[in-house]
């Protein structure tokens, strides 16, 4: 009972934390999806110089740890000259990452698409822009729905990662509140809560959409 | 001191850390994956909620749950060992999931097919199975590893000296344009290090494989 007590009082002060994680998990998916987009329309170019930028833009966004990417950021910049707020530095950071995974997705889902497709487009005489974005894109982002949801849920706990370069997301205004009482236990365990009562719902609408869309395949 | 090598200085303890963590995860997996495939519904239903709550929860929170909020008497976690029991927990449940999916898509037939040729339970699960589900999950565990290689790197938070933290007192003492260098040099090694891992679970696929179908 006690805990539940503290818990009601310490919530407000979180609820500030969680909206700026909520913050960032929504820019780094945002402006991320679209660069994946990008990114993997790129990967498979026939221009080597272009493929070749694009395929280390994804391989060290996903080879390359979310907290290196942060530090690189925010830390390592400025010694250029180029200075982010901490709070500009997690988005970039979590906007490569995002972009990385999701330009892997999106490609996977791209190429499942029948190689029939596009043989019955050219048959059609459909152009190619007009195969690309009516024929092949819709079939294909439709695959890539669940891998997607699930690079967003990955981003938002992600977000807790901007704690090491002080953000004041959810991670952080819990480590405030523990160190002024030293009760991190309770307010450690909070923030977990916190976390899981969206990922977890998440996680299972994803499981919902995979079930149904393996349903119709 | 250059910063390759200060960089490097970390690596043992980032090994250490990965496989230490890996080792928990692919031991603690086993009874998870049986809880979650039991047919008796409380078993299952406490197993899912006990992976999906273990996922829902960034790693960062279990490691400082761990270091600051567990004291059992005068028994306190060191960074260490915080850090390996929070990334252990945590691929227990990743591992389990990967373990399950594997159980699953064995074909339903050979469970059969074995209970037909008077097998008995104890040697159906783990003489036809248990090494089917393994062929099948071994890239998803290989992808899980180099991912929790990654993962380790947030144990620089509670003061774990692994690469990452050995990057960032480089850094610390270095604030001209060198003190960039250990960044792009922690983050290429990771990638690197992901290499063999892929590499590996390439060849066991394929010879297993060969083991299969030959």
């Amino acid at each position: 009972m006690t805990w539940l007590t503290e818990w009601a009082a310490y919530l407000p002060q979180m609820m500030s934390g969680l909206s700026v994680s909520l913050l960032i998990a929504g820019v780094s998916i945002v402006a991320g999806y679209p660069l994946g987009l990008i990114l993997s329309v790129m990967v498979s170019a026939k221009n080597t110089a272009l493929r070749t930028l694009a395929l280390a833009v994804v391989e060290v966004g996903r080879g390359a740890p979310a907290l290196v990417i942060l530090y690189l950021f925010y830390y390592g910049l400025p010694k250029f000259g180029i200075a982010f707020e901490s709070i500009t530095a997690a988005c970039l950071a979590l906007i490569w990452n995002s972009a990385a995974y999701s330009s892997e997705i999106m490609r996977a889902g791209i190429q499942s698409v029948g190689r029939g497709q596009l043989e019955a487009s050219n048959a059609l005489g459909l152009s190619q822009a007009h195969t690309f974005w009516r024929v092949i894109m819709p079939q294909g982002m439709r695959s890539a729905i669940p891998g997607l949801m699930g690079v967003a849920i990955q981003m938002f706990q992600g977000t807790s990662l901007a704690y090491a370069i002080a953000v004041p997301e959810l991670m952080k205004s819990a480590y405030n509140i523990g160190s002024q009482d030293f009760n991190y236990l309770q307010i450690f365990t909070l923030a977990g809560l916190c976390y899981a009562a969206i990922s977890m719902p998440a996680t299972w609408i994803t499981v919902f959409f995979e079930k149904r869309l393996a349903r119709h395949a | 001191m250059d910063a390759f090598s200060a960089v490097l200085q970390g690596l043992p303890m980032t090994i250490v850390l990965t496989l230490s963590a890996f080792a928990i995860g692919i031991v603690g997996a086993v009874p998870l994956a049986l809880g979650l495939s039991s047919s008796n519904i409380l078993v299952g239903l406490a197993s899912r909620l006990f992976v999906d709550l273990v996922r829902g929860v960034p790693i960062i929170v279990w490691l400082f749950l761990l270091k600051f909020g567990i004291q059992i008497g005068t028994f306190k976690f060191n960074p260490v060992g915080a850090a390996i029991v929070g990334l252990g927990v945590v691929s227990v449940a990743y591992l389990a999931e990967i373990y399950r999916g594997g159980l699953q898509a064995v074909p339903r037939g050979q469970g059969e097919a074995a209970h037909a040729l008077g097998l008995t339970r104890g040697t159906t699960f783990y003489g036809v199975m248990v090494p089917q589900a393994f062929r099948i999950v071994s890239p998803s565990i290989a992808t899980y590893l180099t991912g929790l290689l990654k993962d380790s790197s947030i144990a620089s938070t509670i003061i774990v000296a692994e690469m990452v933290f050995q990057s960032q007192s480089f850094a610390r003492q270095h604030p001209t344009i060198e003190g960039i260098l250990p960044y792009i040099l922690v983050g290429i090694l990771y990638i690197v290090l992901s290499l063999p891992v892929a590499y590996l679970s390439r060849r066991l696929d394929s010879r297993m494989r060969k083991a299969v179908y030959a």
